[in-house]
């Protein structure tokens, strides 16, 4: 089951690269659903056959809540708020691509002193998470667009997730349920936040929002 | 059986104070629920607490709970029974009150929040008072901290509550850092912090700064001077059952936090009852000459309570020397009699607020230089005041003067037993020398309150249109007032309610010996008493029956015979402190501007004084100015782009992983 577990986790890294090289939404929230089925596969073939029905229970909840959910939700504030692409990122999309090939190399040196303490399973598996969560933050930081931050945060719940599921595989159920709570909440008042500032300035550029500091 | 009803009381607290915000918007049904509740809490907790003072065993019970470090340890053992005894009592009668005080207020707030907090404090105040576990006790005074800073906060719509407010929460949070470094260098080795596997300081210099961080994070609460600065700004802005409530019972749990701390941190040295001690007279002489020249009813009454805490805290000075030098009965007087004074402190001072309230519901102000006269529009009132007032000045036959009895005995034995114990002998003399000097002048201060409020002539349009306040804020004021008579008359009712407490604490021997070296006072005052209330009961009756049958005619006040007397010819709050003031104007240092035409036909003259608090300006207001200046100067990081934000946390994350991992 190793060999699926990598192929997969290699999924989750390339869906990251896709993340940050492009500057559509659609693609975006697109490569969101990508990951939430990367990981629903990775937690299942990370277990042993057969599977208890609480993991096929979470993984339905997971492709559910990940794949469909927050998708539609972030569409909908796509629409109301009336955007299609990040026009001029903080760092621009090569740039990106360079950083995540850098942060991947980063997630692989860290990880190595982790080593001892992980479930045997992938090797890949940690800093495929570690990356996951940390292109997360560099979107973050480098994108204008209150929905690409968004997407940016969901990335970076995806990558908690993965290591939950690398790390405490035997009892998954608790944390993944949470961080699913989590993000659902998150995502839904964010994107009535974005409707909000939208609704209030014309527009979702964080950056032009600097006025309001005090 | 005891558990379950204590247990009970949380419960109906916790879920009362939630129904309570479902209450619609409806004031009525809101007050009704929130009262129904408060006493409904208050009687459950009462009953258990009354058996385990009766006989004087503890009951306790500790669930696990998942928390890293806590569990759910609570126990009512004597002295927690004493203050839940307090607590509920206070607070079920600030309840009753409030319902009638907040009717002003119901078309335009919505009572339901205010009554969810009121029922929470008195929750949280029990659980700290329950609980023994430091986890459990942190986050029960936090929850004590934030509900009572939200009841404070009543009137935010108000500038100066707002700042009063916020005065508050920054005073007890930063108690609150010390109590929880506190707790963290206490930790049990076995990452326990239940208060029976705590481990005891190693070493005296561990316990020294355990102490002190004690003293700091609990003296906070109570209002040891200089910390003192929150009370006079917080607990005019509340509402005044509010006041009552935080005044008499809130500030009283630091109290208890710094005996129950105190007590787990192994035998003390002499210099933490010295540190009490003079803590305490500190507070005790600086609060009461405070609350001298003050001009607001509410805030002199908040420095009294500065006094009368500073009077504990010198008791518990004596307890904590007794305790070092082996002499168990001074610790055991000590002991009694600042829990004692405790225990009238809340009765009188939550009465004394509720008469306040009553004054501001009658007349619409406190400046006191606005009253007047008051005591022929609310007699009631002006009556349940005045028997306030008495006791707290610690006149005999009322309650406040038993507790100061069993101080002052313990200072006089300290003085005279103390063979060949110099120390005693100075702290004796120092502690006899601070409570006479309080005792002075707190009976100026009350006589100028009532004098100046009650008495007198009406000064404004205020006073002369003030009414008596309706039926259900009347009652509790004559319940407390009852209180504090029958404490007073029945002398050795108070020693039997805090003598279980020093029979836990210090052994049953050391407290048999304080009350027989007490016994023939409290005799002598219970027979003392009895017989002025006799007396006076029997002039009432008489006065009564010669009044019957014949038209009595009502004149002005005191006109000297003087034709056309106007009520500016008064003594003005000002002018009846001045010779105390101007004696003690190095220490109090208030600002004064005055007038005075010393020829034979003075033509104009006034007087005003304004006391500023000494250590608000020149102790907290520069060392906070210094920490905005420094936080200030860090400004240029706060760009307002959260990208930034995220990147300063995305970088800390980086580089802490990568430090730990490497």
């Amino acid at each position: 089951m190793a060999a699926w577990t990598d192929i997969f986790v290699l999924g989750l890294v390339l869906s990251n690269f896709r993340l940050l090289a492009s500057s559509r939404l659609t693609v975006m929230i697109e490569t969101m659903v990508l990951q939430a089925f990367a990981l629903t596969a990775i937690l299942l073939t990370l277990a042993d056959r057969p599977w208890p029905l609480r993991l096929i229970v979470l993984s339905l909840v997971t492709l559910a809540v990940k794949g469909a959910l927050l998708p539609w939700l972030l569409r909908r504030t796509m629409r109301a708020a009336d955007v299609r692409r990040e026009i001029e990122p903080f760092i621009g999309y090569n740039v990106s691509i360079l950083a995540g090939i850098a942060i991947l190399g980063l997630g692989f040196l860290i990880v190595q002193p982790l080593k001892a303490t992980v479930v045997p399973g992938s090797a890949s598996l940690l800093p495929g998470a570690l990356f996951t969560t940390l292109t997360g933050l560099l979107i973050i930081v480098s994108r204008r667009k209150a929905l690409a931050q968004v997407v940016g945060y969901l990335a970076m719940e995806n990558g908690i997730y993965a290591f939950g599921a690398a790390l405490v595989v035997k009892e998954p159920m608790l944390v993944e349920m949470g961080v699913l709570l989590d993000v659902f909440v998150a995502v839904f008042v964010m994107g009535i936040t974005i409707y909000q500032i939208n609704r209030e300035f014309d527009h979702i550029d964080t950056d032009r929002l600097s006025e309001l500091k005090d | 059986m005891t558990m379950e009803m204590v247990l009970s009381s949380l419960l109906v607290l916790t879920i009362g104070a939630v129904a309570c915000l479902f209450s619609g918007g409806c004031a009525k049904r809101a007050s009704g629920l929130g009262v129904a509740v408060s006493v409904a809490g208050a009687l459950l907790a009462v009953w258990p607490a009354v058996g385990v003072l009766w006989t004087g065993r503890s009951v306790a019970l500790r669930l696990p709970w998942q928390v890293p470090f806590g569990s759910f340890h609570i126990a009512v053992d004597p002295l927690a029974a004493l203050f839940i005894v307090m607590i509920s009592l206070v607070s079920a009668l600030a309840a009753i009150y409030g319902m009638g005080y907040l009717e002003a207020c119901a078309n335009r707030k919505h009572l339901g929040v205010t009554w969810c907090f009121f029922n929470l404090l008195q929750a949280s105040m029990l659980l700290i008072v329950l609980s023994r576990n430091g986890l459990l006790f942190v986050m029960a005074w936090e929850g004590m901290s934030l509900t009572s800073f939200f009841l404070v906060m009543f009137e935010h719509e108000k500038q100066a509550v707002r700042d009063a407010g916020w005065t508050y929460l920054t005073a007890a949070h930063l108690g609150a850092a010390c109590l929880l470094a506190l707790f963290v260098l206490l930790g049990g080795t076995d990452g326990s912090l239940d208060f029976d596997r705590l481990a005891a300081p190693s070493g005296p210099l561990m316990a020294g700064i355990l102490f002190v961080l004690a003293v700091l994070g609990f003296g906070a609460k109570a209002g040891f001077v200089p910390l003192h600065v929150w009370l006079p700004e917080a607990h005019p802005a509340a509402p005044s059952h509010v006041s009552a409530v935080m005044s008499g019972v809130m500030i009283e749990t630091g109290i208890y936090g710094l005996v129950r701390i105190t007590l787990l941190l192994g035998p003390p040295p002499l210099w933490w009852g010295w540190a009490l001690l003079i803590i305490g007279a500190t507070s005790g002489i600086l609060g009461v000459l405070y609350a001298l020249a003050q001009h607001d009813l509410k805030r002199l009454l908040a420095y009294s309570s500065v006094e009368n805490i500073g009077i504990v805290c010198m008791a518990l000075g004596l307890w904590l020397l007794g305790v070092a030098a082996r002499k168990p009965e001074l610790a055991a007087l000590g002991l009694m009699g600042g829990l004692l004074h405790l225990c009238n402190h809340a009765i009188f001072k939550s009465l004394l607020f509720l008469g306040a309230g009553a004054v501001k519901h009658g007349a619409h102000t406190l400046a006191i230089d606005r009253l007047g006269g008051l005591q022929k529009k609310m007699p009631h009132t002006a009556l349940a005041f005045l028997i306030g007032a008495a006791a707290i000045c610690g006149f005999p036959p009322l309650n406040g003067f038993v507790g100061e009895l069993f101080i002052y005995m313990g200072a006089f034995g300290a003085v005279t037993h103390a063979a060949g114990n110099g120390t005693l002998a100075v702290a004796g003399m120092i502690a006899l020398l601070a409570l006479s000097v309080i005792g002075a002048l707190a009976a100026a201060c009350f006589t100028k309150v009532y004098g100046i409020v009650f008495s007198g002539a009406p000064r404004s349009a205020n006073a002369l249109g003030a009414a008596e306040p309706p039926r259900s804020m009347r009652h509790p004021m004559t319940v407390l007032a009852g209180l504090c008579l029958l404490l007073g008359i029945g002398a050795p009712i108070g020693a039997a309610l805090v003598s279980p407490v020093a029979a836990q604490l210090l052994g049953e021997s050391a407290a048999v010996a304080a009350i027989v070296s007490v016994r023939p006072w409290l005799v002598a005052l219970s027979l003392g008493g009895g017989f002025i209330a006799a007396l006076t009961a029997l002039l009432a009756v008489l006065r009564r029956r010669l009044h019957h049958g014949r038209s009595i005619a009502r004149g002005p006040t005191w006109d000297c015979g003087y034709v056309a007397p106007t009520a500016r010819m008064q003594y003005t709050a000002s002018s009846f402190a001045w010779p105390i003031i101007d004696m003690m104007r190095w220490m109090i240092r208030p600002r004064v501007e005055a007038c005075v035409d010393h020829g034979y036909f003075p033509r104009q003259a006034y007087l005003a004084t304004h006391s500023a608090d000494f250590f608000r300006q020149r102790l907290f207001v520069p060392l906070f100015r210094a920490v905005a200046t420094v936080s200030n100067s860090l400004h240029w990081l706060q760009q307002g782009r959260n990208q930034l934000y995220v990147l300063y946390i995305a970088v800390t994350v980086l580089v802490l992983l990568v430090l730990k991992v490497r």
